[in-house]
């Protein structure tokens, strides 16, 4: 209550006047202000009292202490108890001082000490926050600012929320501040029937969380008629969030489905063409993975950029291990398919052991980027993860890259007259050993593509490779030997299947049934959906 | 009886090894059981029952190798599901072992095992009544596997499933019962399985002679199905097999029902499977889901590979060999032990098509010429 | 000349091995038990460079009842029924004194058997779900109730929370805590539908519906946490998927059990910023034990970045007990040192003592402590003393009647205190 007057009295102050007052801010924060120097001595459980007064004294100007604070970055030396803000992570940290932002370059680790934060702590600096950002310059500042507000109405906020409409020129805010005022007029009990009624109406096609939750709490409203108009606008409004919510099942679906496609388009390739189970294809993507990590190491201060350089790297030295591989083994049991299965396996269980050596057994960290992390939200129950998008569209580019170079070059050409018929092709004048070569470097090498993408996703460590491999055989053995689209349809079938399972079923039965699935499906049909045609007696 | 030994190891030339090699076995089974119970524990000569155990451990799986042998050397099914066969048979041995520790268990329920009465089960799931009765347990151990063999081969060799699709597809099967068995509400204990064993028919599993016993048991029943593959292969049906194996789409020119060879011999090696499982149990002590696991069934391939596939004692000598150097290596060089796995996978595959059977027979062959160059110059 | 290598390599092997058991005579053996390979290498192979650690230190000292103590390692390699065949190798043919070992549960279940038929000793150093209590077995991680119980009335009394989401990875140490904990709830009223349990495979990498799910479990007004037993490899990609979704740490809090330095080593840890951990000890904790065992860690190790975690903490305290066990018993004999265990105290790591109960579970304090972006743990709440660890769970219906108690005149791992009898012994 008392957080919530001074806030009150805090922006009716400041509205007029913040460029003065971020001024005086200014001032108080140079003469050290004594709530500072509070900051580093009081106990952690009551600090949430040391942050209203902060935000009393300083409002806005505390704006990137809070911030900071926020974001566990907030440090103050031990010696004079000056408060400074720690830049850069891991091995690079260096401190600038608070406000003022000077560096102090010869600032050691050892001098200072955290201004520790905890989620109580945090719940209470974001909603500080999203007060003094109420009059934020950028629009969608406002707009979050207002929705971290909407499970915290009372009449004060309200008063200035308001206050705010009138002025507000931003149409997205303007109906953000119109739902919060509406969602507060429709439980409000001494307005009268028509009002909350109305305002039940207009919130009728919000799919906030909190008008949900505040419909949910006027259902049981001693008003009759108010509960059952909530009661309608909810489910109406239930309606909406359960499309909604198919529409992310299948994205769930989709996005499974491309870490298949990627986990087993290597395996299409080198399985179709060759005729060849590589039972190593699920350490051909562990490679790629390591080489993601090893990338970062050497370019930690951009990690940003580093997926870039990891693709090319990681498709390299997976493609190069693969042509290795095919020359010291795989050529050698030509027509033996059986036995290049266990030569293979024997081959993972080497490339495992070998990262387990040089790496060390513990997992390995990989770091996202930032433009891939968080997620783009389409409204407040749909919201899709950016990293599972690039990974999907990534995947798609793969593909279709993959079917241009099968389709369009030489050696694709090539890989195909092997592939349709190897003696035939071979009396033509392809050299079949060169294409064997190639195709199974091309297959691993986009197996190391593989790896990078799901290094974003899982573990990097020595049993990666071994959780996809059994899935990507199914997923090529369901799609049809030698049939890339095949492999497409079966990927994205077996993922959305797995994931429209998964919440009757829970994830384990899910998995057991499209494995068992799959298994009835090919005694059904033997060569998988799309078969290859030719003439081969079997 | 001499009429009954001749009978089982007449046939193929491979066959001449099966009875001195069954009277090595045998006898080498005896003496370690005499050795361990009427030598005293200082002697020089005594065998610890810490190497009974892991000798009776090395048998079972010898047994489960022969079992792959059969259907891969002889029928050119590369099954890497027969894991499952051999934990299944496991389990229905498992389950009665359950059964007999009655109201001993932590929790004294006398009908309930102790894994269900802290998940808060309330009566006994319908799969595992009758399981206290050995006979019943003894007939599932054989029945679940061949069951389940028979309608996964029935499906797959009449649909026509090949090479390394079977291959996979034995493989999901494998991954499936293993992602099955984990789960808690299947009632088979989750992944800490069935352990903490008391008794079978009565007798302490803990007791030396109950152990020598088993080892006894598995030592003279794998010489049994030994010399029992042995004249099933070289019979009539084993001919077909072969042929089945060298052209399957020749052998169904010439009228065989191919399908209905391989899906018999299909469910008899998984029946011994199954019971090399159900012996497996009572020797270490727990069964769970970890048998299951795609790992396990390649590694047995890779035994009769290395003894040399299509000879039945060389998938034993394999398994035997592989397992004791597994014991060795893992206590010397633990990191180094997946390298020379690794390695052997390979350099058998390349070197030693026809394993270490083959080798010797090389060399026998070599001297042989040699021998009649020289008789003939 | 590559044979000649091999054959000498083998014979001089073999001969070590023979030699190895002949001159250890008057040495005190200590068994190690931990998977070096396989799936749990991973935790497992820090555990026995600790105990190597520890014995290297109390040699140090002077060893024990005036002889050296011998570190015998072998390799269980993540298979069960290894692990029973090596601890009857530990004890029959290299008859250590005691052994130090296992992780998951049912590697100690496939001990459990030999370890009492043979009469040996062994200390298990891991969090587990209780519900046992062996002669032969020294319990030093925590119990449900010296982890589990604290936690939850953490988030209740402090963060608030009134819905529960109980996710765990589908294995015997999750479903027992997830039990205990949902009949722990529903004791404190907690209704049926704010309760969410949810299982997935080990493992598990896709966790895109169920963060979904949780999500949208959590946005019902009442203020939600997730209570986590995921294990292992699971929790990088679940936590990657939280933070990916934007569920924040004041948003929804996830503490987990299952979840410490080492793992965290592992991970980029700046969306987990906040979330929680329950444990018994931090590498955080500012004391002067912690300070020197850090220390001598990294020495040990030659690896300036190795962390410090609770098991490592159970096995060192477990380590000094046996050691002063033996001491007061004067002897490695078993049963001796067995009863001479019962009241032992040692200091702990984190500024306390810790005294071995009478059930073979150890006193410890309980610590919560929130996830730093070094991965470090900061401690946020500690319980006021220590917690008895409880072997048997008094919120599970089939358990809450039995006690273990290893004094006379009980003398029993589980004593049922209606019928007075005791079940289940196996010596």
């Amino acid at each position: 209550m008392n957080a919530i007057l001074t806030l009150c009295l805090l922006i009716g102050a400041l509205l007029p006047f913040s460029v003065a007052h971020a001024a005086t801010g200014e001032a108080t924060v140079q003469s050290g202000s004594p709530m500072l120097l509070e900051l580093t001595k009081t106990k952690l459980s009551k600090m949430p009292a040391v942050v209203e007064k902060l935000e009393a004294e300083g409002g806005d100007a505390y704006l990137p202490l809070f911030r900071t604070w926020l974001a566990g970055n907030l440090y103050y030396v031990k010696s004079n108890r000056s408060l400074v803000e720690k830049m850069g992570s891991g091995k690079q940290v260096t401190f600038q001082a608070m406000f003022s932002g000077d560096p102090m370059p010869d600032l050691k680790k050892k001098q200072v000490k955290k201004v520790k934060v905890n989620n109580k702590l945090r719940g209470k600096l974001r909603s500080v926050i999203a007060r003094i950002q109420l009059t934020s310059e950028d629009s969608s500042v406002r707009e979050a600012a207002v929705r971290e507000l909407l499970a915290k109405l009372d009449k004060n906020v309200i008063g200035i929320l308001e206050g705010l409409h009138v002025k507000e020129q931003n149409l997205d805010v303007k109906a953000m501040i119109a739902t919060a005022l509406s969602l507060y007029a429709a439980s409000d009990k001494s307005n009268s029937q028509s009002v909350r009624l109305s305002a039940i109406e207009d919130l009728s096609d919000s799919l906030e969380n909190d008008v949900r939750n505040g419909l949910t709490k006027l259902t049981n409203d001693s008003n009759k008629a108010v509960a059952a108009a909530a009661d309608e606008a909810l489910v109406s409004i239930n309606q909406r969030v359960e499309r909604y919510a198919l529409v992310d099942q299948l994205f769930f679906g989709l996005s499974l489905g491309s870490v298949l496609l990627l986990a087993s388009i290597g395996l299409a390739i080198t399985f179709g063409v060759m005729g060849v189970i590589n039972m190593a294809h699920g350490e051909m993507i562990m490679l790629g993975a390591y080489t993601t990590y090893v990338v970062q190491l050497m370019m930690p201060n951009h990690i940003d950029y580093s997926i870039w350089v990891a693709i090319p790297a990681a498709f390299l030295v997976s493609g190069l291990m693969g042509v290795l591989i095919e020359r010291l083994v795989i050529c050698r049991l030509h027509g033996r398919p059986l036995e290049t299965l266990l030569a293979t396996f024997g081959i993972s269980l080497i490339l495992q052991q070998l990262v387990r050596t040089i790496f060390s057994p513990l997992n390995r960290q990989v770091s996202t980027p930032t433009w891939m992390s968080g997620s783009l939200e389409i409204n407040p129950v749909l919201s899709l993860t950016l990293n599972r998008l690039y990974i999907l569209a990534f995947a798609l580019l793969v593909f279709m890259a993959l079917v241009l170079l099968l389709k369009k070059s030489s050696l694709g050409l090539n890989v195909r007259a092997v592939s349709q018929n190897r003696n035939m092709a071979k009396a033509m004048g392809v050299k079949t050993e060169w294409v064997d070569a190639m195709t199974f470097g091309l297959g691993s090498g986009i197996a190391g593509i593989a790896g990078v993408a799901l290094s974003q996703l899982t573990n990097v460590g020595p049993n990666l490779g071994q959780s996809y491999i059994i899935d990507s055989f199914m997923v090529v053995v369901f799609g049809g030997v030698g049939n890339l689209m095949g492999t497409l349809v079966a990927a994205f079938t077996l993922g959305i299947a797995n994931k429209f399972l998964e919440p009757t079923t829970g994830a384990v039965l899910a998995a057991i049934l499209v494995l068992v699935f799959i298994i009835l499906f090919i005694q059904k049909r033997p060569k998988g959906l799309f078969p290859q045609k030719g003439r081969a007696a079997e | 009886m001499i009429k009954l030994l001749n009978w089982f190891s007449a046939g193929r030339t491979s066959g001449k090894y099966t009875l001195p090699f069954v009277v090595i076995l045998l006898s080498i089974t005896v003496l370690a059981s005499a050795a361990n119970l009427l030598l005293p524990q200082d002697s020089a000569l005594y065998v610890s029952t810490y190497s009974i155990t892991l000798l009776g451990k090395y048998l079972c799986y010898a047994m489960l190798a022969l079992a792959v042998d059969i259907i891969w050397g002889y029928c050119g099914i590369l099954s890497l599901g027969h894991g499952a066969f051999f934990a299944l048979g496991g389990y229905a041995m498992g389950m009665y072992l359950m059964r007999q520790i009655g109201d001993r268990g932590v929790y004294g329920n006398p009908l309930l095992p102790d894994f269900m009465v802290f998940l808060d089960w309330k009566e006994l799931p319908w799969f595992w009544l009758g399981m206290d009765q050995f006979w019943f347990a003894m007939v599932m151990a054989v029945l679940v596997p061949g069951l389940l063999a028979f309608v996964f081969g029935w499906l797959a060799f009449r649909s026509r499933v090949t090479g390394v699709y079977l291959s996979i597809m034995t493989q999901a099967l494998t991954y499936a019962l293993l992602l099955a068995f984990f789960r808690n509400e299947m009632g088979f204990g989750g992944n800490n399985g069935l352990t903490d064993f008391k008794e079978i028919l009565g007798f302490d599993l803990q007791a030396d002679t109950t152990r020598v016993s088993l080892f006894l048991i598995t030592a003279i029943l794998l010489a049994v199905i030994l010399m029992l593959s042995q004249r099933i292969l070289s019979s009539r049906l084993g001919k077909v097999t072969l042929a089945v194996r060298d052209s399957e789409a020749r052998t169904r020119f010439i009228g065989y029902r191919t399908e209905c060879y391989k899906v018999w011999l299909f469910v008899y090696s998984a029946v011994i499977a199954g019971v090399a499982g159900a012996l497996y149990v009572p020797q270490v002590g727990i069964i769970n889901p970890g048998e299951f696991s795609p790992i396990n069934s390649i590694e047995i391939v890779i035994w009769v590979a290395v003894g040399g596939r299509g000879t039945l004692i060389g998938a034993i000598i394999g398994a035997l060999l592989v397992n004791y150097a597994k014991t060795r290596f893992t206590a010397i060089m633990p990191d180094g032990w997946l390298f020379a796995l690794g390695a052997l996978f390979v350099l058998v595959t390349l070197y030693l098509p026809k394993g270490l059977m083959g080798l010797y027979g090389q060399l026998t062959s070599k001297r042989l010429t040699k021998g009649e160059q020289e008789a003939a110059s | 000349m590559k044979i000649k290598t091999l054959a000498s390599a083998i014979a001089l092997s073999g001969a070590t091995l023979i030699a190895l058991p002949s001159m250890a005579a008057d040495t005190i053996k200590v068994g190690v038990l931990h998977s070096l390979s396989g799936t749990m290498a991973i935790s497992e192979t820090t555990l026995k460079d600790t105990v190597l650690m520890m014995v290297e230190e109390q040699n140090k000292k002077g060893g024990l009842l005036g002889k050296k103590l011998e570190a015998v390692v072998v390799d269980p390699a993540s298979n069960w029924p290894l692990f029973a065949e090596k601890t009857r190798e530990l004890l029959t043919e290299e008859e250590v004194d005691v052994i130090f070992g296992c992780w998951t549960s049912v590697s100690r279940k496939s001990v459990l058997p030999v370890i009492e038929e043979l009469n040996g000793l062994m200390f298990y150093p891991v969090q587990y779900e209780g519900e046992e209590s062996s002669k032969n077995v020294f319990y030093t991680g925590a119990a449900p109730n010296q982890q589990a119980i604290p936690a939850v009335n953490y988030l209740k009394d402090e963060l608030g929370v009134e819905r529960w989401v109980l996710a765990g990875t589908d294995y015997v140490y999750p479903r027992t805590t997830n039990k205990i904990l949902e009949a722990y709830l529903k004791d404190m009223g907690v209704a049926e539908e704010d309760i969410m349990i949810n299982y997935t495979p080990f493992g598990h990498s896709d966790w895109q519906s169920i963060v979904s799910d949780i999500n949208k479990f959590g946005s019902a007004g009442k203020k939600t946490a997730v209570v986590s037993t995921i294990n292992g490899d699971a929790n990088v990609p679940f936590y990657k998927e939280l933070g990916n979704q934007g569920i924040s740490s004041e948003d929804i809090p996830v503490v987990a059990f299952s979840v410490g330095e080492e793992e965290l080593s592992g991970l980029d840890t700046t969306p987990l910023v906040g979330h929680l951990a329950a444990w018994n000890y931090f590498q955080s904790v500012e004391t002067e034990e912690n300070e020197e065992f850090i220390t001598q860690w990294k020495a040990f190790t030659k690896n300036p970045d190795r962390v410090t975690n609770d098991p490592m903490e159970a096995t060192f305290i477990g380590f000094n007990m046996w050691a002063n066990a033996v001491k007061d018993a004067g002897t490695t004999d078993v049963d001796a040192v067995e009863q001479a265990m019962i009241g032992q105290e040692t200091p702990n790591l984190t500024g306390g003592v810790a005294v071995m109960n009478k059930n073979h579970h150890l006193s410890k304090p309980v610590l919560i402590g929130e996830i730093q972006d070094d991965g470090q743990f900061e401690t946020v709440w500690e319980t006021d003393g220590v917690v008895a660890g409880d072997a048997w769970s008094d919120f599970l219906p089939g358990s809450k009647d039995l006690i273990a108690d290893w004094t006379d005149p009980v003398k029993c791992g589980n004593y049922n205190t209606e019928t007075k009898a005791c079940s289940g012994q196996n010596y």
